[in-house]
């Protein structure tokens, strides 16, 4: 960990020196600084000191950044105390994803801190990111003085024009006497109603300025945002209704119940336990039921279970719970779930009816909701019979019987899927936490990989950014340090956010890091093979690097492995390292994620792997399937 | 104001919608705080919604508040959605859908109105008949020289237009609109 140790003091003496004010300025603002710090009262202090205490007072004990010019002064309070660590990333995408991390392994607001211009642009892909999977995220940035917004100054950039689309809200704070309340009124909007991601942009004369530190309020004070976390009664008595009364339930869960919070999981597993319907999740929601549990589908969608997909298009009543019907997941829409009536729990209304028209919406918090739920549900007059539900029982066994996520496996080349089933068997009974970059591997770890309990997977969902799982382990890892944290890449991902070995070395966070090395970007070639003709325009990787040698070059520890035989013990020999560890798994190249539901299919028009030859594959998506992403 | 678009969400989305797009006037009450206004159009053209018309203007200095008039076209399913897509912007106060109010209130459409100014230009003959039209139309004049008037009229977008369109053969060089205001009928605020 960084220490103020000499070497570090003697840095940024000489960045000091060299910044970019002008000496005499430099000089008269410590003057001030120091004059106005000897005789202010108790709430009346700088800029940057007011923006340490609102972190301090919203408990943040981590923020994950990277210093520049126009955040110097917040880096200067961040060297004078103790109580916050800060996590210094090598590349601020790596910031917001490693507080993203951070937020979904523990619950809590993550935070990042960027400079201006750059470091705000480079902030945009993670702010992105924890949008479309509702991460909570505080990012404070740094700007030009105010006297220069708008004059094109150096590493100047309009960062509150540019994120605006992709935050839950952003502020430019121009008066120092509102920056904490800014600040309070971020972590607040961070962390309720649907979590986002917040900007708050605070310019250098403001981190300058003096001003009065206004304590957390009770109440907030802005009334246009009020999020509303109960759902409304009668409409959970109609649900429970329609639910008593299903023949083929399904329980389609998502990303909300793990934001929700631990309680709303455990509530999701008596309400399964109470109701025995079969229950199914999105890869967000991977978690929050047991895959051990017996009512337990496995992931739906796209590359899902045949069981999970066929038991959402014959259903005949759906409950989606914090789910919002992505494109991942609906498959055609027109043909999904063509017999069923749709119960829809979400705390963010826009989610109702936007892809898919549902019967019984329910606006509030999953784990409010599924309390009131629970508590109708027992008093029903008279419970469904298990006759009921029986018949729908015995296709769910059909389907399963399908084993829809089976593979050839090879005493000679590593099979992407054993890999993962190995990892997942040695890494059982540890508290393992799995991050993942994008590709075949995220859905080979999202099949083979078993989640028993929420905010142990974190995984980029809605907008499949690469590069995402180095940084977020790295978050994992800080909020967690004894854990066990595996990141799953593939050999292309895991080089968009490399760099970030640097900064798990520096902080000593022994990061494990598993490529299933195919030498191609799998899943860009996947769909080549299924669209395009097999003609795999530069999606194979001619210049890769010797991950060992890496790992060696950071001072990490590379393990390299092509033998099925030996795979077990150098798994074992990974978990037991205590330092990063880059493992290099050679995987047959050309292996394809199944099952799968091509563009533009519906959920019965799955291609099973068993079925996916050649031919199947080039022909399994027609013209109009061919536009679809 | 955006091309019409297939409805946002899904890329899946290619069944071809059969609901009728309408027209519809929605009344949106913000704090009047810097970039308000930027966020309530990026999310129309982001999203690839259609705004016909827009006004905005503080209209409650005390509270700080603004109110935001557009028209907008859509299909229900489309003007649902931009509803709740308005009603997520953090210092938007409350969307009412003014065309449903109506419906629900037994009317027909809510008053909408619209001033413009238009410049004429012209001599002789047409400067008489530029005078008569405008006082059928009940417009003002409010400036003129012996080459131009300008006139002020105040009414429905279609009386606008109509009288943009005889306007025009008689010199009309220059048009201002200011877009719809709007509001319920009856005795009930928003």
């Amino acid at each position: 960990m960084r220490g103020k140790t000499g070497s570090s003091r003697g840095l940024f003496l000489c960045l000091q020196s060299g910044s970019e004010e002008p000496p005499e300025l430099q000089q008269r603002m410590d003057q001030d600084m120091t004059d106005t710090k000897n005789q202010m009262p108790d709430n009346q202090m700088t800029g940057a000191e007011i923006v340490l205490k609102a972190l301090k007072e919203n408990g943040v004990e981590h923020i994950f950044g990277y210093p520049g010019g126009a955040v110097l002064p917040i880096y200067d309070e961040i060297f004078q105390q103790e109580e916050i660590k800060h996590i210094l990333v090598r590349h601020e995408q790596g910031a917001g994803h490693a507080a993203e991390g951070y937020a979904r392994s523990t619950g809590k607001v993550g935070v990042m801190l960027v400079t201006s211009g750059p470091g705000a642009t480079n902030a945009v892909t993670p702010l992105q990111d924890a949008l479309m999977d509702s991460v909570p995220l505080v990012c404070i940035s740094g700007q030009v003085p105010t006297t220069l917004i708008g004059s094109d100054a150096f590493q100047e950039c309009d960062t509150v024009g540019i994120t605006r689309p992709c935050t839950k809200h952003n502020w430019l704070v121009k008066d120092v006497n509102e920056l904490a309340a800014t600040i309070h009124e971020a972590f607040r909007i961070a962390q309720t109603g649907r979590p986002g991601p917040v900007v708050v942009d605070v310019p250098k004369d403001i981190q300058f300025a003096t001003g009065t530190y206004t304590p957390k309020p009770q109440v907030a004070a802005n009334v246009s945002y009020q999020p509303r976390v109960d759902g409304d009664i009668n409409a959970i008595q109609a649900a429970v209704e329609l639910m008593a009364s299903a023949r083929k339930p399904v329980l389609y869960t998502g990303g909300g119940v793990i934001n929700s919070g631990p309680e709303a999981s455990r509530l999701l597993r008596e309400l399964v336990e109470l109701t025995n319907f079969p229950i199914t999740s999105t890869l967000m929601g991977l978690g929050c039921y047991p895959a051990s549990g017996s009512n337990w589908l496995g992931m739906l969608g796209m590359h899902g279970s045949y069981e999970a997909n066929m038991a959402m298009h014959d259903c005949d009543v759906m409950v989606c719970i914090g789910a919002r019907f992505d494109d991942r997941i609906t498959g055609r829409l027109n043909a999904f779930a063509p017999h069923s009536r749709k119960i829809h729990i979400d705390i963010d209304p826009s989610s109702i009816n936007k892809n898919v028209h549902v019967d019984i919406p329910i606006i509030g918090d999953v784990g409010h909701v599924l309390k009131d739920m629970i508590r109708q549900w027992r008093a029903l007059p008279t419970k469904p019979a298990k006759a009921q539900t029986e018949e729908w029982w015995s296709e769910v066994a059909r389907w399963r019987a399908r084993k829809s996520f089976s593979y050839k496996n090879s005493t000679d080349v590593i099979m992407p899927q054993y890999a993962l089933e190995r990892l997942n068997a040695l890494s059982k009974g540890r508290k393992t936490f799995i991050t993942t970059e994008v590709g075949q591997h995220q859905m080979w770890a999202a099949q083979f990989i078993d989640f028993e309990e929420p905010n142990r997977w974190m995984t980029s969902g809605g907008l499949g950014t690469m590069g995402y799982g180095l940084p977020a382990a790295i978050g994992v890892q800080v909020a967690h340090p004894d854990a066990l944290v595996i990141d799953v890449a593939g050999d292309a991902s895991i080089q968009m956010c490399i760099q970030e070995m640097s900064c798990a070395i520096q902080h000593e966070l022994p990061v494990k890091i598993f490529i299933l090395n195919n030498q191609y970007m799998g899943m860009v070639r996947q769909w080549q093979q299924l669209l395009h003709g097999n003609r795999l325009s530069n999606s194979y990787t001619e210049a890769m690097p010797d991950f060992v040698k890496l790992a060696e070059a950071y001072g990490a520890v590379g393990i390299y492995c092509d033998d099925p035989k030996e795979l077990d013990d150098k798994i074992e020999q990974m978990i037991a390292v205590k330092k990063p560890v880059i493992f290099d798994c050679r995987v047959a190249n050309l292996a394809n994620c199944f099952p799968m539901i091509p563009s533009g299919k519906a959920h019965n028009e799955m291609l099973l792997p068993d079925e996916a030859t050649d031919e199947a594959v080039a022909t399994a998506i027609d013209a109009k399937g061919r536009q679809l992403v | 104001m955006n091309a019409h678009q297939q409805p946002t969400g899904s890329a899946y989305f290619i069944a071809p919608e059969t609901a009728k797009a309408e027209s519809h006037t929605l009344s949106v009450l913000v704090s009047n705080e810097p970039g308000v206004l930027a966020r309530v159009i990026g999310l129309f053209s982001g999203r690839g919604y259609n705004i016909e018309s827009l006004t905005v203007s503080e209209t409650e200095h005390e509270a700080h508040l603004s109110r935001i008039t557009i028209v907008t076209r859509g299909t229900p399913t489309v003007l649902e959605q931009i509803k709740a897509q308005l009603e997520r912007i953090v210092p938007v106060h409350r969307v009412v859908d003014l065309t449903v109010r109506a419906r629900d209130l037994g009317q027909e459409r809510p008053i909408e109105r619209e001033v413009a100014l238009i410049k004429v230009v012209g001599t002789g003959d047409n400067r008489a008949e530029t005078l008569r039209l405008a006082d059928a139309f009940h417009a003002k004049v409010v400036d003129a020289t012996i080459e131009h008037f300008i006139l002020e009229i105040t009414g429905k977008s279609s009386k606008i237009d109509q009288f943009v369109a005889v306007m025009k053969p008689l010199g009309l060089i220059e048009v201002c609109r200011t877009g719809i205001a709007a509001m319920n009928r009856g005795a009930q605020g928003m």
